[in-house]
């Protein structure tokens, strides 16, 4: 990936934030991808979403694999530590990473190959952990970099560029991170930001592991007619089930939501997540009827968007286990060894 | 002929039938009475069902290598009774279960057949079906211990101590110890004229194998993120971590714990687990086996080449590929070195024995965070899960942890601009910083092309210009790595160069030798990038045996390629059947190549 700093100057009149800070403070150096992907503008949304939550930049950890999704972390919050591993790795290092230390933000950002080919393995057990991270997918269908290969979550039927159309199953990160015990899960498009940058801070504020696969179409490789994974395909059959507005601990909910529809589910740190439903047959807290549901529109052709499901109760990878809540890269050595004649006592075991 | 203290015992037994603690019931007494002893367990890769042995070599003399004799083979496996009857040293004693007939096709004139009827005294004094088995491996215990005339106190006081918990298990175990004791000393001639005598030659010592000494040491070096795929034989290190940790790493009061030990879903992952608490600042390592390398390669590469501090164990064992899972072998010494594609290397530490595996421990840990790279502590079966006698572990209590160059948030602060990949200093290693520490410390760890600056590139020149300051940090490694154990014998022209678990038999090879008045001089190489000791000692020389348990010389390799080594006066012995190597194999290659008229 290219580097080309971004220019300084800002205007003197950007909004501030908590900590003092206006959103170009959260920037990272320019997108070298194509224009128009999608990518950049989840990097954007992400952008606003911790610039809103008021995350010190350097507490937080931009992980990534590779591809084109995982070039994004060098675009945003320049201030924190990136580390774009190998190939469908990016799930065991941020598992290490945060088991150093729990204290950081970890924002995850992958692809559909990173994630759902290469490196499935690692997605599902950082699940099974419950993992406390937010786990971006840039989902287009394609491998760009290697030039328009299908990936495993190109729908059937769709159709590349040239050649012929896909006849495999699609493997659907929604409704697999459903099936796993995911304990966050959001689909949205890279095309709605109103929707995207709320679920990315529900996301980020989710103690434990949380999944936000957004359709963001490549224009080069997969914005096509025929192809399931373009912008205008996307518009066409995006169906919106819950919306969700998050909303920070002591702010009071200023939005009038309409009884019944309006459901506000308290987070760990006393914020809230409203989730509004848009369709009234949807459950986003019952694994069951939210699977059901999300199979018969997806085999109705259509993408289900919003916050699909949310328990906020279970515990995550640190609690599971019991570890203090210091990082554990901050213990002193002399507290992690009994010392000497503790090591006598240990030997006598061995005579 | 009539020894005192230098006996070889093998037990054949049924694996899963619980002899593991009557074989480690007889070791440690004879340990107990001051006698110097080593265990080797040859065991299948299999639950239950399949032949196991384990050898008990009583050395006086304080060897720390398996003997290739067996002077008393206790039989109580009817499947291998054939070839355990082979294997007996002519002139040895066999012991077998004589409740059932045995087929007289298989005596030997040479060996004296003892047979005790285990099953059925076992079966007329204990009640319960896996009792009877249990309890027959303990009345072998009392028969050799009639035999060698151990001291049956010493193994009361072990079975007191074992059982401190269970009163009523010390009654039974004593009482199938008196059993076969008895029908011993009633029905034989005890003790056999090969005996054991107490001596003073364990004091301040212990018996401990690899792997529990690296997880005791994994602690001591407080290690707090350990992450692994279970895989034999490295797997009992992690246990030997959980269970240390377990002890002391949980506060009291809260239970909360200052240790994570996570089962990740693959190697793939163990590693990648790794390198994200180490470039996090903590101290994190992984145990591992050949095929676990395998796997870790490609991370392990950019592991060196984004400057990331790892410590992976590996407890090597017999490959190619899926090869023998327990049998041993040091046949990844060049798989480790190189491993990953592109120009990549990394340091090397060869423990020769459970003491080494402590203190390496703590070395690996800090070379990895003084170097920002990957160690690989490179064990093997035979040490990490074979019984050691090794003087007493030592906890340096001045001891600082080397965190290597890590900028603090003050020392961001007082700083105009952080680059990462800089050499300020000189030597190669840059400075880093830790996410969460300070805004100017960010930094982007990647392991696509980067320049000195820390920033994505695809210029040749910037390229290269940190590919070659790698090059300055390895010369660094080499003059901070342990380097090699070196003894000169008389003035000579010949040696012996060895690596890790080989140590123990070429020492007593050199002693066996010098009883013919052939005496090398010795080196034991501790780590690679080989220190220029190294070197200078093989240009000192007109013949160096490379002795390595390997069919590829891989050790050999590395000296030529590293360390610029003559290849001409570099003469291989290689053992590589699985078995850890004993002293006559090294005597017999060497004075075989002497009168090929490859003496110096």
């Amino acid at each position: 990936m290219s580097y080309i700093t971004k220019p300084t100057v800002s205007h003197p009149n950007l909004p501030r934030n908590k900590l003092g800070l206006t959103s170009r403070d959260y920037e990272g150096t320019v997108s070298t991808l194509c224009a128009g992907c999608g990518h950049d503008s989840v990097t954007a949304a992400i952008i606003q979403a911790v610039f809103e939550l008021n995350i010190e930049p350097h507490t937080i950890a931009k992980m990534s694999g590779i591809g084109c999704s995982s070039k994004t972390p060098a675009y945003f919050v320049s201030q924190s530590h990136g580390f774009n591993s190998v190939h469908g790795r990016m799930p065991s290092v941020t598992t290490g990473a945060n088991a150093a230390n729990r204290t950081l933000t970890y924002i995850g950002v992958s692809g559909d190959g990173d994630s759902l080919s290469i490196g499935t393995g690692q997605f599902v057990h950082a699940i099974r952990r419950n993992l406390n991270m937010c786990y971006i997918i840039e989902n287009n269908g394609v491998y760009g970099l290697t030039k328009g290969q299908f990936s495993a979550s190109a729908d059937i039927g769709t159709l590349p560029k040239k050649g012929l159309a896909n006849q495999q199953e699609p493997i659907d990160a929604v409704s697999s991170a459903i099936a796993l015990g995911a304990t966050y899960i959001a689909r949205s498009f890279s095309g709605d930001k109103g929707q995207l940058v709320p679920l990315i801070k529900g996301a980020l504020v989710h103690k434990g592991f949380s999944l936000v696969d957004i359709i963001s179409p490549c224009v080069t490789f997969n914005d096509h007619e025929g192809s399931t994974k373009s912008y205008a395909h996307t518009r066409e059959f995006y169906h919106h089930v819950v919306d969700a507005d998050y909303i920070a601990p002591a702010e009071e909910i200023k939005a009038a939501y309409e009884e019944g529809s309006a459901m506000p589910v308290e987070l760990h740190d006393g914020s809230k997540i409203v989730l509004r439903k848009i369709d009234s047959e949807y459950d986003p807290t019952s694994r069951a009827t939210a699977f059901k549901y999300l199979r018969e529109r997806f085999n109705a052709g259509e993408i289900t968007t919003g916050l699909l499901y949310i328990d906020d109760s279970r515990k995550e990878m640190h609690d599971l286990m019991g570890n203090i809540d210091t990082p554990l890269s901050e213990v002193p050595l002399d507290t992690l060894h009994p010392g000497q004649d503790e090591l006598k006592k240990i030997l006598r075991r061995y005579r | 002929m009539a020894t005192v203290n230098d006996v070889v015992i093998k037990i054949g037994t049924v694996n899963g039938t619980g002899s593991a603690s009557a074989n480690g019931l007889l070791m440690k007494s004879i340990f107990r009475m001051g006698v110097p002893v080593v265990g080797k367990n040859y065991f299948p890769s299999n639950i239950q069902g399949l032949p196991t042995w384990y050898e008990i070599r009583v050395t006086g003399d304080g060897y720390q290598a398996r003997s290739n004799r067996v002077d008393v083979m206790v039989a109580m496996n009817a499947q291998t009774y054939a070839r355990d009857l082979a294997e007996v040293s002519p002139g040895g004693w066999l012991i077998y279960d004589s409740t059932w007939p045995r087929s007289t096709l298989l005596d030997r004139d040479d060996v004296t057949v003892l047979g005790i009827p285990l099953s059925r005294m076992c079966n007329e004094h204990f009640d319960g079906a896996r009792a009877r088995i249990l309890m027959k491996n303990i009345a072998y215990v009392g028969a050799i211990a009639a035999l060698l005339d151990i001291d049956l106190d010493t193994i009361k006081a072990l079975i007191e101590e074992t059982f401190a918990a269970k009163q009523k298990l010390i009654a039974s175990n004593m009482e199938a110890i008196r059993l076969g004791f008895d029908y011993a000393n009633e029905n034989f001639v005890c003790p056999l004229p090969k005996k054991v005598a107490a001596m003073d030659g364990t004091k301040g010592h212990i018996i401990i194998d690899g792997n529990t000494a690296a997880g005791l040491g994994c602690m001591y070096a407080g290690a707090t993120v350990g992450a692994w795929y279970p895989i034999t034989p490295s797997t009992s290190l992690m246990d030997a971590f959980r269970s240390f940790c377990a002890q002391y790493r949980e506060d009291p009061e809260s239970g909360k714990r200052t240790y994570c030990i996570i089962q990740a879903e693959d190697e793939l992952a163990a590693i990648g687990m790794v390198l994200g608490a180490s470039w996090n600042g903590a101290r994190s390592f992984t145990p591992t086996s050949g095929p676990g390398i395998s796997l870790m390669s490609e991370f392990l590469g950019f592991a060196y080449y984004a400057e990331v501090p790892a410590v992976v164990f590996n407890v090597q064992r017999t490959g190619p590929s899926t090869g023998m899972p327990t049998r041993t072998q040091q046949a990844d010494i060049l798989s480790c070195a190189y491993a990953s594609h592109g120009d990549t290397k990394h340091v090397l530490l060869f423990p020769a024995d459970p003491g080494e595996c402590f203190t390496m421990a703590q070395t690996s840990f800090d070379l990895a965070e003084r170097l920002q790279t990957p160690v690989l502590v490179l064990s093997d079966l035979d040490i990490g899960m074979n019984d050691w006698m090794v003087p007493d572990f030592e906890c340096d209590e001045g001891y600082v942890p080397d965190r290597g160059k890590v900028l603090s948030a003050e020392e961001l602060e007082g700083m105009e601009k952080f680059y990462r990949y800089l050499d300020v200093d000189g030597d190669g290693i840059p400075y880093r910083t830790l996410p969460g520490t300070h805004p100017k410390g960010a930094y982007f760890t990647r392991g696509s092309g980067h320049t000195r600056y820390g920033s994505y590139t695809e210029d040749s020149d910037a390229y290269q210009d940190v590919v070659d300051r790698l090059l300055l940090k390895w010369e660094t490694a080499r003059s901070m790595v342990p380097g090699p154990e070196i003894r000169y014998s008389k003035s000579n022209n010949a040696a012996i160069l060895c690596v890790g678990s080989s140590d123990g038999a070429c020492n007593e090879a050199l002693d066996r030798l010098n009883e013919q008045d052939i005496s090398l001089n010795y080196c034991r190489v501790r780590a690679f990038p080989f220190a220029d000791s190294i070197k200078e000692f093989i240009e000192q020389h007109e013949i160096v045996y490379v002795v390595e348990q390997n069919r590829d010389a891989q050790l050999r390799t590395l000296l030529i390629l590293d360390g610029d080594a003559d290849v001409g006066k570099l003469v291989s012995i290689l053992r590589y059947d699985g078995l850890p190597l004993d002293a006559g194999f090294v005597v017999n290659r060497v004075l075989d190549e002497r009168s090929r008229g490859r003496a110096a």
